[in-house]
């Protein structure tokens, strides 16, 4: 499924999830590869998070094919699917504002020094790379101490998306990502988002806006009423297109050409 | 610090970003408010109070009930920092008292298996109180105010079961005497070093050359013990973080792979056995126990963590604070003796102190993390 050919990093086939009587995911397909970013398009209601929490372990699939490098696998915790390589950057979930930036970055993995019981937290590497990595993103924090809430919420984004790049995911999973977010400070997540795909990642970017979507995505899988519509490459649909089929099309646009202009 | 979109493109320093100063840097620790307060309290006692006060032997006089409410202050402060209350410290002082009690004279236990038993026990419910919070999801407030009154009442039953009728057990230094653990938990410490102090006249002594005070008490030994390690273990290590991270955000520390339920527990367990140590030392310490003993402990040590700038929101907050926020209490119960105002003043002060406490807390915070 992936765009070069080769085993996608992740994919799903048929997947479904029932919560007692609701079907939240009703038969959906998908896939990412190294290098691409997938943007999982959908309104509302479409499964977007029941289908990004299956995926990061939040939740077990009640049916369908879920393979990590083309072997069926499945997840007990979030833990697994980060062990397996697979990181979530929740939209407003991913940082304790409260906490320094270090603390945050390597919050659940640190890096220890010494023996027990004087094993301690390794402040002086944790600071030195937290700096080095918000740095290589751009983000010169020159106080690696200073607490997250200061930083605004791209910045927050950022730090998230790079921490789960520094531990090695290979699938990068972003919940909304720029829906909180001013156009500048969307324009910088996007541009980083483009950058780590550029180092070979796959990106699963959740998004409701089709314009986000377009600027980034080399394919779109859009979702709706827990059934995937189909999966476009770049090339294949225009913005309007897009959009149409995320709300599933007629209502919006009769509401666009009564508003004169593309909702 | 708007945005740093200015800086992506050329990976140069953001002009907008402000140099850090030394008073900002200073602000942004939560311990600043309880030093403060310190120095503004001994000056208010160096001006008002009879000059005894600060002599050696002052000194210990109000670092004494300071440690023992700083004991349960730092296990408290931990709490906090983790994101959970525990309102029911007090009782469970009381509590253990009367099990650490009823093991020497009632089972007639050796001094070590009484002090090992009552430790498992405080655990034991702190273990309960942790658990029936993480599993019910019920604010900590809630479940702990329930076992304020449960041990209080438990500690009632318990005593007059165990002595007959009384709410007062005696006769315990009786059968503690001669066990060489009474060094660790009861008495004075550095004797030897406190006698020689006062042959070469660096301290108080009488006529006869002996010093005027004749060690230092344990508990404030165990007070700056346990102040030194819990600042190490939650400012130095991977718990610590984790702890910071379990009273930030919960889900957020869950997602980043934290096991916020064992923090939790742990940090219950801890705060349960800080009241053991206070009930052991006290009851060693006076030779008896009663069901008063740590009556509305639970509150002092909250108000003397959060002078310490703990946030009652938790994921922020600091052992050091909480530390000067138990000397501060000392200071004022005892001193307030020293001087010609009346001692119910003592009350008025500590509610005060905690609105003051909490106002400038808010105020720290929201300096510290730039919220706008």
């Amino acid at each position: 499924m992936a765009s070069n050919g080769s085993t996608p990093l992740i994919e799903v086939k048929n997947l479904a999830k029932h919560f007692g009587s609701v079907i939240a995911l009703n038969g959906v397909s998908m896939g990412v590869g190294a290098g691409e970013v997938l943007c999982l398009l959908g309104d509302n209601g479409a499964g977007k998070s029941t289908l990004i929490k299956t995926l990061s372990g939040v939740h077990k699939p009640s049916s369908g094919e879920f393979l990590v490098d083309g072997q069926p696998v499945v997840f007990q915790s979030p833990r697994d699917a980060l062990d397996a390589g697979i990181a979530t950057v929740y939209q407003d979930l991913a940082m304790i504002p409260l906490m320094s930036i270090t603390r945050n970055f390597f919050m659940g993995r640190e890096p220890t020094r010494g023996f027990w019981p004087f094993k301690f937290f390794d402040f002086s590497m944790a600071d030195r790379v937290a700096r080095e990595e918000m740095l290589r993103i751009g983000i010169d924090v020159r106080d690696p101490e200073q607490a997250v809430g200061t930083l605004s919420g791209g910045e927050r984004q950022c730090v998230a998306i790079a921490r789960a790049v520094y531990f090695g995911a290979k699938v990068l999973i972003l919940d909304e990502p720029t829906s909180a977010l001013g156009v500048r400070q969307t324009s910088m997540v996007l541009k980083y988002v483009n950058l780590v795909r550029e180092k070979g990642l796959g990106v699963i970017f959740i998004t409701h806006n089709v314009r986000h979507a377009h600027a980034v995505g080399n394919r779109f899988t859009v979702l709706n009423r827990g059934q995937t519509l189909g999966t476009f490459t770049k090339g294949e649909v225009n913005l309007e297109e897009l959009q149409n089929l995320m709300a599933g099309g007629k209502e919006l646009q009769a509401l666009s050409s009564e508003l004169g202009g593309t909702v | 610090m708007a945005d740093a979109s200015g800086a992506l493109a050329t990976g140069k320093r953001d002009e907008r970003i402000k140099d850090i100063s030394f008073g900002a840097r200073l602000m942004r620790r939560p311990e600043l408010g309880a030093i403060a307060g310190l120095v503004l309290i001994t000056l208010a006692f160096l001006t008002m109070a009879n000059s005894t006060m600060f002599t050696l032997s002052g000194v210990i006089t109000f670092m004494s009930p300071a440690a023992q409410l700083g004991i349960l202050a730092i296990g408290a402060a931990l709490l906090m920092v983790g994101g959970e209350f525990d309102l029911s410290v007090g009782s469970m002082v009381a509590f253990a008292g009367l099990m650490f009690g009823a093991c020497l004279t009632a089972l007639h236990l050796p001094l070590w298996l009484a002090i090992i038993l009552t430790f498992a026990f405080a655990a034991a419910f702190g273990a309960l109180n942790g658990q029936l919070v993480l599993r019910t999801g019920l604010p900590s407030f809630i479940v702990t105010l329930a076992f304020l009154f449960i041990f209080r009442g438990l500690t009632l039953v318990g005593l007059k079961w165990a002595t007959g009728g009384s709410t007062q057990m005696r006769g315990i230094r009786e059968v503690v005497q001669g066990s060489p653990l009474l060094e660790l938990f009861g008495g004075e410490a550095f004797t030897g070093l406190f006698e020689w102090l006062a042959r070469i006249g660096l301290i108080d002594a009488f006529k006869n050359g002996q010093p005027k005070v004749t060690g230092l008490p344990v508990d404030i030994l165990w007070f700056i013990g346990l102040a030194i390690l819990a600042t190490y273990i939650l400012t130095r290590t991977r718990i610590g973080n984790w702890i910071f991270a379990a009273g930030g955000d919960a889900t957020a520390a869950r997602n980043s792979g934290v096991p916020v339920n064992r923090v939790k527990t742990a940090l219950f367990v801890t705060t349960a056995c800080c009241a053991a140590l206070v009930a052991i030392l006290t009851v060693l310490d006076t030779g008896s126990t009663d069901a008063r003993r740590g009556f509305q402990k639970e509150f002092e040590a909250i108000i003397a963590a959060v002078i310490g700038g703990c946030l009652l929101t938790g994921g922020y907050g600091s052992v050091v604070g909480a530390f000067f926020g138990a000397i501060i209490f000392g200071m004022v119960l005892i001193g307030l003796t020293y001087t010609t105002v009346d001692q119910d003043w003592y009350l008025v002060f500590l509610g005060a102190m905690l609105l003051v406490a909490v106002l400038f807390n808010n105020f720290i915070r929201k300096r510290a993390t730039g919220e706008r």
